[in-house]
């Protein structure tokens, strides 16, 4: 089979994989959540989380309305042959998911106000490449709803202020966004690089499994106090109360400039969605994030 | 916290009957109404003229569905709850006008709102916001659809639900706004979680 076919099909599976399944660790964390919530308007949210992605599993539906904007990570082995066919393949790959799971067309030109209706368009799906050793190439698709992007926030803090600036400024961006991002939320926190890198790499971070934690002890550290922190607010499942507003916080930096500060924080709603494959030189596909049968 | 099974039409007593925190199922009828058909419904009142629905004790549920046309059939594919904050601009004049029962989003409404909700007798369900296959089961039928000249997510999608919920109250006829009190509480929680961070 020719690459672009291969790395198509291979997209389609991802997007259906994705929308209408949820990654074992997300699931297992919104069911501790159920279990260990105490507020009764939260656990009534959370109980209905958990049946809608029973039920959106069960169906092959997607568990939420909004499908979200497409976003690939790609990790290129560099001995891959036909790198170039790619784009192609996963653009195609986005239109058909969207005829065939479906997907909720969501890509508009900004001055037009015009909805592709495909999911395709200017820049979307987005890609973001890294080139690494070997001959594989691993496939991860992050469909991103908007009700949690429109909260993502870039402080450009004091670097006078250091960590503890970090700190309040992701405090105070959770508190700020209430019940709009459909908590419980994963928090993607990174700081440095420059205001495009902090947040690439937070978004990126949220692409880190649940039940890991931070390689780094400090920043493992780091994570728990920002994620008791997050919890003490008392914003709960939906906004109506609880101690659920995260399920976790996953940080990451980059070295920065001595006048530069920059915090990024995403959020990702409780529907946790993406999926991962990795394609092997003899055309095998291993999928990751998902049992496929 | 307790939970109840309503149906439309829903009295007004028994709406008066809840507080903040109960849990509600809705069975019977209830429509889809977004910005738009918010809109013209008020227009059509203003000009004296009759909505295409008596939605006296229904349910309003602030939702643009993915609906699919399966031979003459509609048929709901996902219907989650939309941001109800936009329609803070008309709800008020919509509960004292048309006598809808219960308000059905997400995110919780403001004080205009919430007064209309104590003076006419009308609550405020929240939907769990993404819950859209849930929601969708729950649709038994779609009986018909008006103004589908606004589009599909805007046109009001007349709906027999069985079961509909859980809907958490979250303002109630008494004045009370559950989103209100969170922020309030968060609000309060700020100095400690201030202090824990060392901040």
């Amino acid at each position: 089979m020719k690459i672009e076919t291969l790395v198509e099909d291979v997209g389609v599976k991802l997007l259906q994989l994705a929308v209408t399944k949820l990654p074992q660790d997300v699931k297992e964390s919104l069911q501790q959540a159920y279990r260990e919530e105490e507020n009764g308007a939260g656990k009534t949210q959370l109980e209905a989380i958990l049946k809608n992605i029973d039920l959106a599993e069960k169906t092959s539906t997607p568990m939420c309305q909004d499908t979200g904007v497409i976003i690939f990570y790609i990790k290129a082995g560099a001995q891959t042959q036909n790198l170039d066919k790619i784009e192609k393949a996963l653009s195609k790959a986005t239109i058909r998911a969207t005829k065939e799971v479906p997907l909720r067309p969501n890509a508009v030109n900004p001055f037009t106000q015009k909805n592709s209706g495909d999911n395709t368009g200017r820049y979307v799906p987005f890609i973001h490449w890294e080139i690494v050793s070997g001959n594989t190439i691993e496939i991860t698709v992050l469909p991103k709803g908007g009700g949690s992007e429109n909260v993502c926030s870039l402080g450009m803090i004091s670097p006078g202020t250091g960590v503890k600036g970090l700190k309040n400024f992701v405090i105070d961006t959770v508190m700020n966004a209430g019940a709009k991002p459909c908590p419980p939320n994963i928090l993607g926190v990174a700081v440095g690089g420059g205001a495009d890198i902090a947040m690439k790499l937070a978004k990126e971070a949220l692409l880190r499994p649940l039940n890991e934690p931070n390689p780094d002890p400090e920043l493992a550290k780091l994570e728990t106090e920002l994620y008791d922190a997050a919890n003490m607010t008392g914003i709960g499942p939906m906004g109506l109360g609880g101690k659920f507003t995260v399920l976790g916080v996953k940080v990451d930096y980059a070295h920065r400039h001595p006048a530069s500060y920059p915090v990024a924080v995403a959020f990702q709603c409780w529907a946790a969605r993406r999926a991962s494959a990795r394609i092997h030189a003899d055309g095998t596909v291993e999928y990751l994030t998902h049992k496929v049968m | 916290m307790a939970t109840y099974k309503l149906n439309t039409p829903i009295s007004e007593e028994e709406i008066r009957n809840l507080q903040v925190n109960d849990v509600i199922y809705i069975s019977g009828t209830m429509f889809t109404a977004r910005d738009q058909a918010h809109r013209r419904a008020l227009e059509l009142y203003k000009e004296g003229k009759k909505p295409p629905l008596e939605m006296e004790g229904l349910a309003v549920f602030h939702c643009g569905p993915i609906v699919r046309k399966e031979q003459d059939k509609w048929m709901i594919v996902a219907a989650g709850p939309t941001t109800s904050t936009r329609m803070e601009l008309f709800e008020d004049e919509f509960i004292k006008n048309f006598k809808v029962r219960v308000v059905v989003g997400k995110g919780g409404m403001g004080p205009k709102t919430t007064d209309a909700m104590k003076q006419y007798g009308a609550v405020y369900g929240a939907f769990t916001g993404g819950a859209a296959v849930l929601a969708a089961k729950a649709v038994k039928n779609v009986k018909s659809v008006e103004w589908f000249d606004l589009g599909m997510p805007e046109a009001l999608w007349i709906l027999e639900v069985e079961d509909f919920g859980p809907l958490t109250v979250a303002i109630d006829a008494h004045g009370n706004n559950l989103f209100k009190d969170v922020q309030e509480k968060v609000e309060e929680n700020k100095q400690k979680i201030y202090q824990k961070l060392g901040v």
